[in-house]
């Protein structure tokens, strides 16, 4: 049986006791939502921190509020579950509320929650394998070892971004909340991520994410596409979240298109977005805009499913994620 | 012996018992109390429950935890092993290493060429090397990390092409030359004159990838070799004879009779447990060493390294037929990428070339045969063994043959059906055969006609297709894996004044139901409820020998030993009930828990009265039991291979949504007809059909044993690519399409009640009707396995842009191996007046052309 | 409970109370398994990647292997051992064993589990409700259908209803 290895297990009350505790024991600290990713990892031996902490029993994590000017607050903890089946998001989040049903498995998403699942560890076949597997290879340089199996030359680490809520809530400029022993600060969601397999969050280890907010419901739609092998279980090899704000006639007035489980941050589909804004969103402009995201979706042999595939199918799910905003 | 116009027999099956079979003097069919009825297996309760006691279930005092530390290379000499840091380790036991156990072993006689821990020589990623007990699980895998161990690297062979290419290094120092494991060359007929009589010829290049059995439960066993000098080891093994063979082959001088092996029951096999492995002999081995039970439970990616999974078989076949399609010749190649060891790959070759034969009538046939030793997890038996492969490249061929020729694929199928009651031309003996009543209710089911080619389109642009592909599989295989004259099964029974009735049998139950099997049949010949029956199954101690749950031979083999130990404990109750009552023995019945005249079913007694008197009478009422299958009619070298008491029969239509802008396709439901010969239990035969589409279905879309293959610091690193459940694709409940099921009922007179298998054989027919669903859809023909999205895709691609529109491997000379398979064994078919035997010897050891 | 010092604690499971002495990293599974003797839940993985060990936390079906056993203290677990009333089993077990829902048996405690959670929810649901619940919980003997149907029956049978297998399931078509 694959088992954890050792640690001290911290249950603080509340956020501050949180963060000092994670600020006393600086690396050796992790903290822990759900724990269906950390754990796994911590079995295969990725992370082995010997202080976890468990944010079970922080109560200001596991709220969820409608905020007086519309927008959606929801608490770190708060569970994939209790996410999915929460009426207000299912009325006025729709492209939201598919990413997290879209998540791994029924099971699984009654214990994750949602800040885990922002945070979720960058993935990659040579990455996500036992400790025995790894040291066949020689390691790789997000654990233990040297090199980037996928790009040998490479100095940087190509894992990959897999959750599915990131590029939605990336598109839809969502905004995250962190506790730091200083207090609170605020960051738009594409700014909490950036293009490194290893260091793919720019925030500080003992910073906390407490909070998620979505932007009140508006002239803006939102939607996410998934490509993946089976229906459960499996991570994205794509997530297109797409959030597009239209005027009254129609016209797009802004349009957000992140492409997740190609890179390691969920990356921005630029020449999309410009294709997009000015224009009313027709048939033919939506195959256009799919076209454009050919080039950005830079496709790594480290995923399930074949590289080649996968960028040559990436244009068609950019625009079917397109469609889905009509 | 006279071929039949095969055309004129389709749909002949006939629905009547014949007067031959053995079970039709006892009762008729409407007669059958409990046979035919969808009763719960003997350990439902149990095991819907959580009661089941698995291996890793069991527990001992004093028990220590066993870890084993495999190679991280993919072949390399072992220079040095280093162990002495992990003996300092507290905790740390017992340590062994390959010398403790130099005895090499193997399943098949003919490649005895495993060791429990490599001696000095690493073949694959995974190979075990050292194996450490500790008081703690994790004490052990801590120990086994401070094991040092100093490799000299050695060439990796990758595949079957390199393997062709490189006759150096050797993986072994045995078999055919340089890497390559057997070489087999069976000519039957004519095969110059049958294409010269073709009207159409056509050869196609076929690759079926790998994939494994990823049963849910993890292998693991608990030895415990006692005070008394006694060694128990409990197993999750589907083969404990075998296991016991291998134990006391290594073991020695432990004698055989001091070796007792308990199959626990089982997790799931699907083959993959149809080997003795290493952690088994290692975990006995230890107990020994260490005086205290031992237990060993094997990671999820451990059992992607003990795999002996579905070959990788690279395929060309040429067929000839006539205009109206009938087929004149077949020309058959198969390379079989056999992985690190042999493992039943001899039989598993032999498997490529047996059963093309069975479905459909081949007046002539040639096939030649390779497997390749390579540095892969080894491969060996699972679901439908070696018969998948070459079953998917012939549907797939016959659906271009029908193409061909303008022909309906069912049509061309049914034209060509094997005859009952024939002998094939390379001597397989078919008894009951209702291939061609398959056929008809899945085209009927599924609307063929009219829906076939029709191209309809969903409302989210995915475009429809119909595929139909058909199998034959074994009831067991006619020879055992080590050559012997004694029976394949044995059953005792044993009756007492408390009506109990026990049955012993070395079979295993692996969830298909064998312990039930024995239950339902012993109940029906003695009346009495099979749910009150005692079965005691796979333990060396106490059950007479059966050779285990594979090959589907357990409903057959055990069933007939079962039968026929239950008729004679029945002769020996009625003896002394028709002297009590003064009725004849003849005039007796047994039902409903009775003994009672037939003619006046009031005078009678329970049936724990008739056994107490027929105790009194006749002392302690104790019969056996036991089968061995006919004689094959095969007489040539390699003709032990694909002889079996019978054959059963599956056709399916499957059908397929394809999104022709990115090849994902989706099976909304699959038709499946099989001829069971009769149902013993229909509900729980109805589990085996679904479990087959299922496993099928995963082989087709998703499964595959992919490996990574880079270079590294001038060192190769080749390896399984994803030994996990996540990534090892298996579908879910969301993948699993309505089946309509249609079991065809025509009793083989070798089956028990006329029962013949159903475990294996729906599952080959489904990957080649993927195939031809997705060719009936978009147009493109697949000639690999699995037939993933990005393959339909890349041929939806070539034929957009003109090119040929198929994806698969090379179709020229480069596409397959250059292997000398030396001079064929010649053997005349039956209607060229031939007996079985080969006209000619050619030389075993002939060397390859330079 | 900071250090890698044992914790004694007093579990709920199956309603009854369980005191167990453990480490705290040990997860649920384990210490359900190697302290309890409570072996009717399995593991096939223990990364929650095959859904074998699934047991329910407060009627929540839960992956065992990614739940620490201290999260769980204090709060009402329920394994397959808790199914059965008595000696009767629950109408979803007796239906899963009429219908041969249960091959090799190991996929089936968790199935249980999950497909039970389900019934508590939802006492009439459609074959794709099922599957859905039932989405992480493979199965590789079955290919699911006669779960599917065990699942069905049994909801028909709690709902009062006198239902019997469909001929076709039974039969075929």
């Amino acid at each position: 049986m694959l088992r954890l290895p050792k640690f001290a297990y911290h249950t603080p009350k509340d956020a501050v006791e949180a963060v000092r505790i994670a600020k006393q024991y600086g690396k050796e600290a992790m903290y822990v939502a759900g724990g269906t990713d950390l754990y796994p990892n911590m079995k295969r031996r990725h992370q082995t921190p010997q202080q976890v902490i468990s944010l079970r029993d922080v109560p200001e994590l596991h709220s969820m509020e409608v905020l007086p000017d519309g927008r959606l607050q929801i608490g770190a903890m708060v569970t994939l579950t209790t996410l999915e089946h929460y009426p207000h998001l299912l009325a006025h989040y729709k492209g939201f509320a598919h990413a997290v049903r879209e998540i791994s498995t029924p099971l699984l998403r009654n214990m994750g929650t949602i800040g885990g699942n922002l945070l979720l560890d960058t993935r990659c076949t040579y990455y996500d394998q036992s400790h025995e597997w790894r040291e066949s290879i020689d390691y790789c340089m997000k654990k233990d070892g040297a090199i980037c199996w996928v790009a040998p030359g490479s100095p940087r680490c190509w894992a990959v971004q897999s959750s599915d809520t990131v590029p939605v809530v990336c598109a839809m400029e969502a905004e995250i909340e962190f506790a730091d022993e200083g207090g609170l600060r605020t960051l738009k969601a594409d700014d909490l991520y950036q293009d490194d397999g290893i260091q793919y969050l720019t925030k500080k280890p003992e910073e906390l994410l407490t909070k998620i907010t979505l932007p009140a419901p508006g002239n803006w739609k939102a939607s996410y596409l998934k490509l993946r092998r089976r229906d459960t279980y499996d991570f994205p090899v794509l997530g297109v979240g797409a959030c597009l704000w239209f005027a009254e006639d129609g016209t797009i007035e802004k349009a957000n298109v992140r492409l997740g489980g190609i890179g390691s941050y969920a990356m921005p589909a630029t020449a999309t977005e410009k294709l997009l804004v000015g224009k009313k969103l027709t048939d033919e402009l939506i195959a256009d805009a799919g076209a454009a995201a050919m080039k950005p979706a830079r496709t790594m042999d480290n995923t399930d499913l074949d590289v080649y595939w996968r960028k040559k199918v990436a244009p068609i799910y950019v625009a079917r994620a397109l469609k889905a905003c009509l | 012996m006279v071929l039949d116009d095969p055309g004129l027999k389709h749909g002949a099956a006939s629905p009547q018992a014949r007067s031959d079979a053995p079970w039709q003097h006892d009762k008729n069919k409407d007669e059958l109390e409990h046979i035919g009825k969808p009763i719960r297996k003997v350990d439902a309760r149990s095991k819907v429950s959580g009661l089941t006691q698995y291996a890793d279930d069991l527990t001992m005092p004093r028990m220590l935890h066993m870890k084993l530390l495999r190679s991280t290379m993919a072949h390399a000499e072992l220079a040095h092993i280093d162990t002495s840091k992990a003996a300092e380790v507290p905790g740390v036991k017992g340590i062994l290493t390959g010398k403790d156990m130099p005895m090499p072993f193997g399943i098949l006689p003919v490649s005895q060429d495993e060791h429990a821990l490599c001696p000095d020589h690493v073949r694959f990623v995974g190979d075990p090397i050292v194996a450490i007990a500790a008081t703690e699980e994790e004490i052990a895998w801590d120990a086994c990390r401070l094991v040092e161990v100093d490799y000299r690297e050695l060439r990796t062979i990758g595949g079957v092409h390199e393997a062709a290419a490189n006759e150096e290094p050797r993986l072994h120092d045995y078999g055919v030359r340089g890497n390559i494991h057997r070489l087999e060359n069976l000519e039957f007929g004519d095969l110059a004159d049958g294409f010269e009589r073709a009207d159409h010829i056509r050869e196609d290049t076929f690759w079926f990838e790998g994939n494994t059995h990823l049963p849910l439960e993890q292998h693991a066993s608990l030895a415990h070799f006692d005070k008394d000098g006694k060694l128990t080891i409990w197993s999750s093994t589907q083969t404990p004879h075998y296991l016991h063979r291998a134990l006391a082959r290594v073991l020695h001088p432990l004698p055989a009779n001091r070796i007792r092996v308990i199959a626990t029951p089982h997790g799931g096999g699907f083959g993959g447990k149809s080997d003795p492995f290493n952690h088994e002999i290692c975990a006995a081995k230890m107990s020994m060493l260490t005086g205290r039970p031992v237990k060993v439970v094997l990671t999820r990616e451990e059992v992607f390294w003990c795999h002996r999974g579905r070959h990788p078989v690279l395929m060309r076949s040429k067929i000839g037929v006539s205009k109206t399609g009938r087929i004149t010749a077949l020309d058959f190649h198969s390379f079989l990428d056999g992985g690190a060891y042999g493992s039943y790959g001899t039989a598993s070759t032999f498997y490529t070339g047996a059963l093309q034969t069975v479905t459909y009538a081949v007046e002539n046939y040639h096939f030649r045969g390779a497997r390749f030793f390579t540095n892969k997890a080894p491969c060996g038996p699972k679901r439908g063994h070696g018969t998948v492969q070459p079953r998917f490249a012939l549907e797939v061929q016959l659906d271009k043959v029908a193409c061909d020729l303008g022909i309906d694929p069912a049509k061309l199928r049914l034209d060509n059906l094997a005859p009952r009651e024939s002998v094939t031309a390379n001597y397989l003996r078919i008894g009951s055969m209702g291939l061609g009543a398959c056929i008809e209710k899945v085209v009927e089911g599924s609307g063929w006609h009219e829906r076939r080619g029709k191209k309809e389109v969903t409302k989210d642009g995915r475009i429809r297709g119909l595929g139909l592909a058909c199998s034959s599989y074994l009831s067991g295989a006619g020879l055992p894996i080590y050559w012997n004259g004694m029976p394949h099964s044995g059953v005792q029974l044993q009756l007492d004044r408390s009506g109990l009735c026990t049955v012993f049998c070395g079979s295993t139950d692996i969830g298909q139901g064998s312990d039930s099997v024995l239950g339902w049949i012993v109940g029906e010949v003695l009346g009495i409820n099979p749910l009150d029956i005692k079965v005691v199954t796979g333990d060396t101690d106490l059950t007479p020998v059966d050779l285990g749950s594979y090959s589907s031979r357990v409903t057959v083999m055990t069933g007939n030993a079962a039968m026929q130990a239950a008729e004679r404990a029945r002769e020996i109750v009625a003896k002394g009930v028709a002297k009590k009552i003064e009725v004849p023995a003849s005039r007796l019945v047994f039902a409903e828990g009775r003994v009672f005249d037939a003619e006046d079913p009031e005078t009678g007694m329970t049936f724990m009265e008739a056994v107490g008197i027929a105790e009194a009478q006749l002392g302690t009422i104790g019969t056996v039991g036991s089968y061995t299958p006919p004689k094959s009619a095969a007489k040539f070298r390699g003709g032990g291979v694909g002889p079996s008491p019978s054959y059963s029969y599956s056709a399916t239509v499957v059908e397929v949504e394809v999104d022709p802008e990115t090849g994902i396709y989706r099976v909304p439901k699959v038709w499946m007809a099989h001829d069971i010969g009769r149902a013993l239990n229909p509900a729980i035969a109805m589990g085996q059909i679904e479990g087959s589409i299922y496993m099928g279905l995963g082989e087709a879309m998703m499964e595959e044993m992919a490996y990574r293959d880079r270079s590294h610091k001038g060192q190769r690193i080749f390896l399984h690519k994803i030994p996990s459940m996540l990534e090892y694709k298996s579908p879910s409940t969301l993948e699993m399409p309505d089946c309509v099921t249609y079991m065809i009922e025509d009793p083989d007179k070798n089956g028990p009640f006329g029962a013949k298998e159903v475990g294996q054989g729906p599952l080959l027919p489904i990957m080649p009707a993927v195939a031809n669903a997705v060719f009936d859809a978009v147009d493109v023909r697949v000639d690999e396995n699995p037939i993933s999205c990005e393959k339909v895709f890349a041929a939806i691609q070539a034929k957009n842009e003109g090119k040929d529109a198929r994806f698969g491997p090379a179709l020229d000379a480069t596409g397959i191996p250059d292997v000398d398979f030396g001079e064929s064994l010649r053997i005349k078919t039956p209607w060229q007046g031939g007996d079985g035997t080969a006209s000619n010897a050619p030389s075993r050891t002939k060397k390859a052309k330079k | 409970m900071s250090e890698l010092n044992k914790v004694l604690a007093t579990f709920q499971v199956n309603g009854e109370p369980h005191e167990v002495a453990f480490v705290p990293h040990k997860t649920l599974l384990e210490v359900l398994r190697e302290e309890m003797a409570l072996t009717g839940t399995k593991h096939g993985c223990e990364l929650g990647e095959c859904g074998t060990c699934t047991v329910q936390i407060g009627g929540m079906p839960v992956l065992s292997c990614l739940v620490l056993a201290v999260d769980a203290v204090g709060k009402d677990v329920r394994t397959v051992e808790g199914l059965a009333i008595g000696s009767d089993l629950a109408p979803l077990q007796d239906c899963m064993a009429d219908l041969g829902g249960a091959q090799c048996g190991y996929c089936t405690p968790g199935v249980l589990m999950a497909a039970d959670a389900l019934l508590k929810d939802n006492t009439r649901p459609t074959r794709d409700e099922i599957k859905e619940a039932l989405a992480g919980n493979l199965c590789r003997c079955t290919g699911y259908i006669k779960i599917f149907e065990a699942i069905e029956l049994a909801a028909a049978r709690m709902r009062g209803e006198d239902a019997e297998p469909s001929k076709e399931s039974i039969y075929g078509s």
